[in-house]
């Protein structure tokens, strides 16, 4: 749930950076060449195929760049994401990556190229910390409380880095230089001495998480507690701090600095609603990192080179929504259908107990059990029982005679019916002697209880009421061992005949 | 008994937050296989008691030593049960996973928790009679399961002093009992622990020793001859509700 929440937060402050972006694109004069191609006329369809063809093939290098890159960032963005979901720091990956931009503009400045890249590596990580540097002196020196520091930093450091931005646009040099692809990203930029810093801080990742899981797992699930026990809290974390703004950074080419944030949280945000261990929600996170890279870069060069960023945040967000709707514990869909099938089973289990008392009271004579006595019983409409008796044929429970009005239980059906009623007495009973209900008390609670007991539950209760054979309302409960013995072969039409007395 | 054999030692300790003190010079020594019970009306520091006695929180002045070194040099001998409420439950871990950071101390850097480290963890499970719940995740967990599985945890620590963060607060009666048959049996293997306790009429059945706290120490003994009314009216003084309670613990007793 909390995972949830804090998506939701994200994406309402990406959505709000989008907008104030847009005066801003224009600003910058000379970068709308990138997004020129976003008019839809230009996609055509040969060309579309063609590009995929490009692309697919991997002969092109770029491709290939674009492609091992956007894996590598998304191994190393899903592994950090997992620590900073669990430990609730989402914003404050959102801050670390949003401070590192004027980083990035004095990096630029330092030679007035984006290569080498080592300048830019190094200011944008500087500013990064120094961002995460502010947020913990604010926090230690004033009553502020983490949410309004986070949103302080973080607008003050990428207010600043816009406003560099902007004064190296203006430069001679600065329009050609590429810098804004760093707002949004452009995986198709990824230089070779970039993909070997994606590698690197890639195995890196892997290497510490898998390293110090045993100190990360401990210092996130109870930091305190992990001091107490001699770990060395503080140093994990730094070395967290400093690999996480580090991964930010190299990620900055093909995400950008507005979005590297939600490819932090959103996969493993959504690797969190799957699993609830955390090294399988490592493993699920760097999966879904990796897809979303992939199918981030595909789309993105399908477009003529889109920026990347958004792509590879749809894709993530696309892991994001199918894992809230299908997840087989917690998904919406998936609580939805579960619901649905047990209530279409307590509907049929319910249609099989009537049987059982429309024959009970007739001393089990004569088999059939006309549509008429099974409405009166339920009290339910003609046409509500035609329905439920179709649900029951369906299921092989129940044979029908439409012509007569008539229905049979099949030996399946007659099993089923005699188990549900047994449940519901015996519970009955149990209520009335083990938790001294009142005999007129128990039924409605037993009317939920009988078709939730198992197997296991229904043995137990046996033992506890010493095989009683009659419950509180003086019925008699049926017994599954005679069930199963007095249950006569079925005769040639499937119907069952005699009731097993 | 020679320093080194005494559990806890402090010595003119001094606490602050934010140069507003929450203890004063507060001096104590712990003897050994004591069962303790920490007391104090809220904002009393018994908490921060606990956690500057762990070195979480630094002192303003004053020392602690656990079995005659500071407790930095001697962690391993000392295990901490913090407040249920101050961890996440629904982070992604279950029973197993909690219970086994309990020998994270023992492994050191880099080593994972191998099978002797998973057969004593079952075993404190077991302890605490929450075997069959080790592989639940532990958001599924009641408050005094919840309870039960730190308390798991701290005796896979195998420690000789304990710290307890008011392990009674919001358990069910059967675990509140659970609890203090297995405080008193870690007593009797020789383990001394302090517990953070709020409810003055059990404290009185529940420990060997109280020590009444209200920013200073108040009184420190056992229990018979702490738990009479001028004392506890000079802890918790002033507070009418919390009076009428002394009293009625008091009246209990028959004083």
């Amino acid at each position: 749930m909390i995972s949830l929440r804090m998506d939701a937060g994200v994406v309402r402050s990406h959505l709000r950076r989008w907008i104030w972006l847009v005066p801003l694109m224009m600003l910058l004069g000379g970068s709308i060449s990138t997004l020129q191609a976003a008019k839809v006329g230009d996609l055509g369809e040969l060309n579309l195929k063609r590009q995929a063809i490009r692309f697919l093939s991997f002969k092109d290098p770029a491709v290939r760049h674009a492609v091992l890159g956007s894996a590598l960032i998304g191994i190393s963005c899903g592994l950090f994401g997992c620590f900073l979901v669990v430990r609730k720091m989402a914003l404050t990956g959102d801050v670390l990556s949003h401070a590192v931009l004027p980083g990035v503009a004095l990096g630029f400045l330092w030679n007035l190229s984006k290569t080498p890249p080592y300048p830019i590596l190094i200011g944008a990580t500087l500013a990064g910390l120094l961002g995460i540097a502010t947020v913990r002196l604010l926090l230690n020196t004033t009553r502020l409380k983490e949410d309004s520091v986070l949103g302080i930093v973080l607008t003050v450091f990428f207010t600043f880095g816009v406003c560099l931005l902007t004064m190296i646009q203006r430069l001679p040099t600065g329009s050609k230089s590429g810098i804004d692809k760093f707002l949004f990203g452009q995986a198709a930029a990824i230089s070779s001495a970039d993909l070997w810093m994606m590698g690197v801080i890639a195995v890196l990742a892997v290497a510490v998480v898998s390293v110090l899981f045993k100190e990360l797992l401990a210092t996130s699930f109870d930091a305190v507690y992990a001091r107490t026990i001699g770990l060395p809290t503080r140093w994990v974390e730094g070395a967290f701090i400093l690999l996480l703004a580090m991964g930010i950074v190299v990620a900055l080419q093909a995400v950008g600095v507005v979005l590297v944030s939600a490819m932090l949280i959103t996969p493993a945000a959504a690797a969190y609603l799957l699993t609830d261990r955390l090294n399988r929600m490592l493993w699920l996170s760097a999966l879904f990192g990796v897809m979303a890279g992939v199918l981030g870069a595909f789309c993105s060069f399908l477009g003529n080179n889109l920026p990347t960023g958004p792509f590879m945040v749809l894709a993530a967000s696309s892991v994001f929504a199918c894992a809230f709707l299908f997840a087989p514990k917690h998904g919406v869909v998936t609580r939805w259908w579960r619901h649905r099938s047990s209530t279409v089973r307590i509907r049929m289990e319910n249609t099989l107990k009537s049987f059982y008392h429309v024959l009970e009271a007739r001393r089990f004579e004569g088999d059939g059990v006309s549509v008429l006595e099974l409405a009166t019983r339920r009290r339910e409409t003609l046409d509500e029982i035609r329905g439920r008796l179709k649900e029951l044929v369906d299921h092989e429970l129940v044979t029908t005679e439409d012509d007569r009005g008539v229905a049979f239980l099949t030996p399946s059906g007659w099993k089923k019916a005699c188990s549900i009623v047994r449940n519901h007495r015996l519970w009955e009973l149990y209520l009335n002697h083990a938790a001294q209900v009142p005999a007129d008390h128990v039924h409605d609670e037993a009317e939920k209880i009988e078709h939730v007991l198992g197997e296991d539950a229904v043995r137990e209760l046996e033992k506890k009421l010493s095989y009683a054979r009659v419950d509180p309302h003086g019925r008699l409960i049926p017994d599954l061992a005679q069930i199963q013995k007095g249950l006569p072969t079925p005769s040639e039409t499937g119907r069952v005949t005699g009731y097993g007395r | 008994m020679s320093s080194s054999d005494l559990p806890l030692e402090v010595h003119d300790l001094t606490v602050a937050y934010q140069k507003k003190s929450v203890l004063w010079g507060i001096d104590l020594e712990v003897p050994r296989g004591k069962l303790v019970g920490i007391l104090g009306p809220n904002g009393a520091g018994k908490s921060s008691l606990i956690k500057a006695a762990m070195g979480l929180i630094p002192p303003t002045s004053g020392w602690v030593k656990v079995f005659g070194l500071p407790i930095q040099e001697n962690l391993k001998r000392v295990g901490y049960v913090p407040q249920r409420e101050s961890v996440d439950w629904d982070f992604p871990v279950n029973v197993m996973d909690v219970v086994l950071m309990g020998r994270y101390g023992h492994l050191g850097l880099f080593r994972r928790p191998g099978k002797k480290d998973r057969d004593l963890a079952r075993e404190c499970l077991d302890r605490v009679q929450m075997l069959p719940y080790a592989d639940r995740q532990i958001s599924n967990l009641s408050g005094g399961q919840q309870q039960r599985v730190f308390l798991a945890r701290a005796l896979a620590q195998d420690s000789d002093l304990y710290f307890m963060d008011e392990p009674f607060a919001g358990v069910d009666a059967a675990t509140e009992s659970a609890i203090i048959e297995l405080l008193h049996e870690m007593k009797n293997r020789g383990k001394t622990l302090l517990v953070v306790h709020h409810d003055l009429p059990t404290a009185r059945n529940y420990f060997d020793m109280l020590l009444l706290l209200n920013m200073r120490v108040v009184a420190f003994g056992n229990t018979a001859d702490v738990f009479t009314y001028e004392l506890l009216q000079k802890a918790y003084g002033g507070r009418l509700t919390i009076l009428s309670e002394v009293a009625e613990a008091v009246r209990q007793r028959g004083l």
